[in-house]
């Protein structure tokens, strides 16, 4: 298995509350890799730690052997890209604006929109469905909308690793599957995927590796039909469940029997 | 809403039509105005002779490239410094409250001012250096005392609204205890004047705004980009934690220098960059519209401050707190109703 973006025996913690130890993972090249776990076990903690946002107390997660915390911001944002949780748009912004800011870090002081960057916003635009809404304020949209436009934005940064902390919350369950498909898509194309996903089911069907966590640390690893168990999810969510393959695809479903 | 682009070789950039038609009439505006105050005066020039005077000719050159062409590019320069300042806090802050002189930054370049004065007696540098440095340490103070696991704008305003009136009670103490004539001086000071600037006051003032403006221009960038949120400006490449540091620097200076020069001019850099930010219909508060419209605000202030009781001519101070004070209160109940 090949991986450029790793950790090395991370400690995560914010001030003394340490929430992972130890943690070593290898994120696969080109795969949609989802990350699972119940409410607070350090999911986001991890992809945060990806991306600098917070800075390990112990180990480094890496990218092509070099501590991201070494790296230059603006080198390490072409490279990869992030959607957080929450997003909050400044006042008055427009759709088109905002996507556009996803190119900041291939931009200079003295070339702020090249033809690269219009194409760039425009694609991203046509691939998150939000070209009809390019002149609207982000403001006045609805939460399923502005998560699109936000996702648009990722995109036009044109990144080969995409982390998504949560994207489908808000989304209704047919954006949440176009959404899910067009990351798969982008996998298709040779980009890389990391996901944290509510939806076990959802990650069981798009997932190529699948990362469950308990306590901040990982406790299974691996392809969803290869490790997901009627145990497991018990040990994970605290969930009594039967684990039976979904009619349409064939992975695994995680049907509760609480 | 279209955008206009201008593209040659590695270069380029693009600006919404709606923030250069409005930029530009502002620039115009504050040619007028300025045209204005190089033609009013003890007698009144004619605009042809104001321009004439302006490139040496006439009777009038003395008064007019002197006495109130010093005075106008004070005005324009010192509110554009002020729309700058306001603009770094409130897009730091992300709060339309968030602004140098509401903050205690004023109040704090004018103790640093004070001080020096009272204690070291020295000249234009000390006083410039005692200002930026007392803004400097206010502006850490009040970074430290609202750090409750990172800094909220919010808190960060109120903690700033609650240093402001410390200082500003240190500040009329220190003016007690002052000799006379220090207090004296430092009373018709603390209004914040224009009132008798010439080139030799405004040269060393000018020049480091000059450097602060083209610092920003290189930050700005990276500065709208983080009005984003942390997450979103981290994760597309910016620096946060060197430009937090730079911006304020930016800040701080352009208050202080302003201040070290003119006395703490209030509620420029509170009202300018909202007025041009809404003006523009932009996103977040960008800086060349602030600048402009405080440039615009302060001559215009200065041009009434001189004209309501001439020949008295009133400090520019009064002026900007009478007005901005009612807008003050406006904001005040608008933000409170909304949070």
């Amino acid at each position: 298995m090949k991986s450029r973006l790793s950790a090395r025996n991370l400690t995560l913690a914010y001030g003394d509350r340490v929430i992972s130890t130890e943690l070593t993972l290898d994120i696969p090249d080109g795969a949609f890799t989802a990350v699972v776990g119940a409410n607070a076990c350090g999911k986001s903690t991890l992809l945060r730690s990806f991306v600098r946002l917070l800075a390990p107390k112990e180990g480094a997660v890496t990218f092509d052997g070099r501590d991201v915390s070494r790296t230059r911001p603006k080198v390490l944002a072409r490279q990869v890209g992030f959607l957080p949780q929450a997003a909050d748009a400044p006042e008055n912004i427009l759709v088109r604006q905002l996507v556009a800011r996803g190119r900041h870090p291939h931009q200079t002081f003295l070339s702020t929109w090249s033809q690269d960057d219009e194409r760039a916003v425009t694609e991203a635009m046509a691939a998150a469905d939000v070209t009809d809404l390019a002149d609207r304020q982000v403001e006045a949209l609805s939460g399923g909308q502005r998560q699109r436009v936000w996702v648009a934005m990722v995109l036009a940064q044109e990144t080969p690793y995409l982390l998504l902390d949560e994207p489908t919350t808000y989304l209704d369950i047919a954006h949440q599957y176009q959404l899910l498909s067009l990351f798969a898509r982008l996998r298709d194309e040779g980009r890389t995927v990391i996901a944290v996903l509510h939806d076990i089911n959802q990650a069981c069907r798009y997932a190529d590796h699948l990362i469950a966590m308990k306590n901040g640390a990982v406790i299974a690893e691996g392809a969803p039909s290869d490790i997901v168990t009627a145990p497991l999810i018990e040990k994970v969510f605290d969930l009594p469940n039967l684990v039976v393959p979904d009619p349409h695809t064939g992975t695994p479903m995680i049907v509760p029997t609480i | 809403m279209t955008s206009l682009v201008l593209r040659a070789g590695r270069f380029s950039a693009r600006a919404e039509r709606r923030t250069v038609v409005v930029s530009s009439a502002l620039v115009v505006v504050a040619l007028a105005l300025g045209l204005l105050g190089l033609c009013y005066g003890a007698a009144w020039a004619t605009p042809g002779e104001a321009l004439a005077a302006l490139a040496g000719q006439g009777d009038s050159v003395v008064v007019i490239r002197e006495w109130r062409l010093p005075r106008v590019t004070a005005a324009l320069v010192f509110g554009a410094a002020l729309g700058v300042a306001g603009a770094v806090f409130q897009n730091l802050t992300r709060n339309a409250l968030g602004s140098p002189d509401i903050i205690g930054l004023d109040a704090g370049a004018y103790t640093g001012a004070l001080l020096v004065t009272v204690l070291l007696s020295g000249g234009a540098a000390t006083l410039a250096a005692g200002s930026i440095a007392g803004g400097l340490l206010a502006a850490a103070a009040i970074y430290l005392l609202s750090w409750k696991a990172g800094v909220s704008g919010l808190r960060l305003i109120v903690i700033g609204i609650a240093m402001n009136a410390i200082l500003t009670a240190l500040n009329n103490w220190i003016v007690l205890r002052a000799e006379l004539e220090v207090a004296i001086a430092m009373t018709s000071w603390s209004a914040g004047s224009l009132n008798g600037v010439d080139w030799a006051d405004i040269t060393p003032g000018l020049t480091v705004l000059a450097v602060l403006f083209l610092l920003m221009a290189a930050l700005s960038q990276a500065m709208h980009q983080s009005v984003l949120g942390d997450e979103f400006a981290a994760s597309t490449g910016v620096n946060l934690n060197v430009l937090r540091p730079l911006v304020v620097l930016v800040g701080v200076g352009c208050t202080a220098t302003v201040t070290a020069v003119a006395g703490p001019i209030v509620f420029v850099a509170l009202a300018a960059p909202q007025i041009g930010r809404r003006l523009a219909g932009a996103a977040g508060v960008p800086f060349v519209p602030a600048a402009l419209s405080g440039a615009v605000l302060l001559l215009a202030a200065d041009l009434a401050a001189q004209m309501l009781l001439a020949p008295t001519s009133l400090p520019v101070g009064v002026m900007t707190t009478a007005v901005g004070g009612t807008y003050f209160i406006w904001l005040l109940f608008k933000e409170t109703k909304k949070s």
